[in-house]
């Protein structure tokens, strides 16, 4: 668990000296959708390793441990708002009633994994860093423009606030007071860099008065302190005050992805005792002490999502190969000849 | 029809598509209170208002990236690169998104976004006012590059990058944004993009070329005693190579010019499509007569570096001598 620093939102207690306290108007029913979102990410990734391992599906992108800051976020948002996710939520879709076969196929390098953004109202994962901002900014410009009253979200991490593509992004949100939040979820680490590396900046939501936005910092492995803040910043959103910037704490306690080997520059303690107060853990045990999550209902809730990845890898491998002519399609909505002749 | 200069004719396309469609919006530098550096998107922001012709921060990557949230919204945005080279950093996101996302969504979404700006040399400007960049456009997957050398072709063109369902990039070359004045069309004139336009017949020697280059090649024709055939492509993807392998067939002798440096310059494209598809028709080398692979020089000496109509009529008559 994060050490109790100033101005960091938290609402999950520890079971002992610190008191749980509870977001207003979030009825049982809610909470439980929060903790069935959380179950379903974490079982999403942990099979994915397990997937990758088995040569199942390619290169994955990990996330474990960053479930708090995904479901307390996505699950906040309208339904016609739109997500914006990098590739740390791949999965973040499946909130929104995805199958998980698309974005197994999406791993897998399978053309069935690219979906169509209007469909579930979530962007297309964002692999370079940062340069999909702009289009989470432009979006919710856009829709404002036309009088409509969606939002947008977009997720990066905390490396990501060091590209000039996040800058030109919040600037514009704030110039155009666009009704966008800007998520950075700040697990410590861009790979092997660490946040020290990455700025001298004491928070990273202090860069948000630069931009004459507000900045908010909330423990990242607090679901409900990240659902609040998000809940407070789409209200500004929508009401025309413009963008707010979302600093999430939070720590990798996992690779970067299923390629890298962190034991070169972690610190194996502080892993361990992240793994320890993970966020799917501090959540369900808060359920407990409210009496709202039983054995069998959080036995029933976990069985539910691991039936849905093992329908979900079945599905994506039942797929038949790709058509060689899928290469040609789409690059262009009307090819030019060269494209035919070549 | 009414004589009018190449950014006059820009402006009137412009005017006449936000017109026709409410959906467009163009954004840039510059483009609302001022009405462009080069008076391209005067007019607009007081007859569309300034949420159709938006002046934005000074960010030309933002420019383009959120022009494709803005696509994502429902907009058809028109964006304004203040000169190309300030366009360099909106290459990020050229690359990245708008040469891709339609085929990243799978064909479902279109992405009809239109970036212009002006280019080349020979207007005696600062360092970085005076490249030709459009090969690193052209050779981006996904997206279209047109530019006109002539009034009437910039408003065709411009019209038909708009309504296009690909990103398309107009390069304006900007030492023809003055003059000459030429016939420009009243009303809605489109040019298809794709087809190339032969800006003056002949049966010697082909002068294939584009933009400012096209005037220096008819230059280069009347200093000719052979006759020399001009082929301004105008479009650079879709490229219409049927009209280069036609007059070729006819002259067997072909000069390619670019203003732009030469190596892996869109000059190189068009010579190897005529020796891919037309070799047996040649009866000499195809001759690049180009910018040199230097940076773009003091301005004082830029005619040193700019293609001459002398340099390509010695490139002609080499050819002609085979």
């Amino acid at each position: 668990m994060l050490p109790a620093e100033p101005g960091v939102r938290r609402i999950i207690g520890d079971g002992e000296e610190v008191a749980d306290g509870e977001v207003e108007g979030l009825g049982d029913a809610a909470l439980l959708d929060l903790y069935r979102g959380m179950v379903l990410l974490r079982t999403y990734d942990e099979r994915s390793l397990v997937y990758h391992r088995q040569g199942r599906i390619g290169t994955y992108a990990i996330f474990w441990g960053h479930e708090a800051i995904q479901v307390g976020s996505a699950l906040a948002l309208a339904d016609e708002d739109w997500i914006f996710p990098s590739y740390r939520e791949s999965a973040i879709g499946l909130l929104r009633g995805m199958p998980p076969e698309t974005v197994l196929a999406w791993w897998r390098g399978h053309p069935a994994g690219w979906w169509n953004p209007a469909e579930f109202r979530v962007a297309s994962i964002a692999v370079p860093i940062a340069t999909h901002v702009p289009h989470a900014v432009g979006y919710a410009w856009g829709a404002k423009l036309k009088g409509r009253s969606d939002c947008a979200i977009a997720y990066f991490g905390d490396g990501a606030t060091s590209e000039g593509a996040f800058h030109e992004g919040a600037n514009f949100a704030a110039v155009m007071r666009a009704p966008a939040v800007l998520l950075c979820n700040n697990n410590q680490w861009a790979i092997s860099t660490p946040l020290s590396a990455q700025t001298r900046a004491e928070s990273l939501a202090d860069k948000a008065v630069g931009y004459g936005m507000p900045g908010v910092r909330v423990d990242g492995g607090d679901v409900l302190a990240v659902y609040e803040a998000t809940v407070e910043a789409l209200a500004r959103a929508r009401a025309g005050e413009g963008p707010t910037f979302i600093e999430a704490l939070t720590y990798r306690a996992a690779p970067h992805a299923t390629a890298d080997d962190p034991s070169a520059y972690w610190d194996e303690e502080r892993v361990e005792e992240e793994r320890r107060n993970e966020c799917l853990g501090r959540f369900e045990h808060y359920l407990r002490r409210a009496g709202v999550l039983t054995d069998a209902l959080a036995e029933e809730i976990k069985a539910d999502a691991l039936a849905r990845m093992k329908a979900g890898i079945a599905a994506v491998e039942a797929l038949p190969p790709p058509d060689p002519a899928v290469v040609f399609a789409h690059a262009y909505v009307d090819p030019p000849p060269s494209l035919r002749d070549g | 029809m009414a004589e009018k200069t190449l950014v006059e004719a820009v402006n009137e396309a412009l005017h006449g598509e936000m017109e026709r469609d409410g959906a467009i919006m163009v954004l840039g530098e510059d483009v609302g209170r001022a009405g462009g550096v080069f008076r391209a998107t005067a007019g607009l922001r007081d007859r569309f208002g300034a949420d159709r012709c938006v002046d934005t921060p000074l960010a030309e990557a933002g420019i383009l990236g959120t022009a494709v949230g803005l696509a994502m919204a429902g907009w058809r945005p028109v964006c304004e690169m203040q000169y190309e080279s300030f366009s360099y950093p909106c290459l990020d996101q050229l690359i990245t998104h708008v040469g891709r996302y339609h085929w990243r969504t799978g064909g479902a979404m279109e992405f009809p976004l239109t970036i212009r700006m002006p280019t080349g040399g020979g207007v005696r400007a600062p360092e970085l006012h005076e490249d030709s960049p459009e090969a690193y456009y052209v050779h981006t997957p996904g997206v279209k590059v047109a530019i006109p050398s002539t009034p009437a072709d910039a408003k065709g063109l411009l019209a038909a990058a708009i309504r296009d369902p690909d990103p398309v990039v107009i390069f304006e070359p900007k030492a023809l944004y003055r003059s000459p004045r030429g016939e420009v069309p009243e009303g809605e004139h489109v040019v298809p993009l794709g087809l190339a336009r032969v800006a003056r017949e002949g049966t010697d020697v082909t002068l294939v070329a584009y933009g400012a280059m096209v005037q220096v090649c008819l230059e280069a024709a009347d200093a000719l005693d052979a006759s020399a055939e001009v082929i301004d492509i105008r479009s650079l993807k879709p490229l219409d190579e049927e009209a280069i392998l036609a007059s070729v067939a006819k002259t067997g002798r072909v000069v390619v010019v670019q203003e732009a440096p030469r190596v892996a310059g869109f000059g190189a494209e068009i010579v190897a499509v005529i020796a891919e598809k037309a070799i047996l028709d040649l009866q000499g080398p195809i001759l690049r007569v180009t910018g040199y692979d230097v940076p773009f020089p003091y301005w004082s000496i830029e005619h040193e570096y700019l293609p001459t109509p002398e340099r390509v009529a010695a490139a002609a008559r080499t050819v002609l001598s085979y």
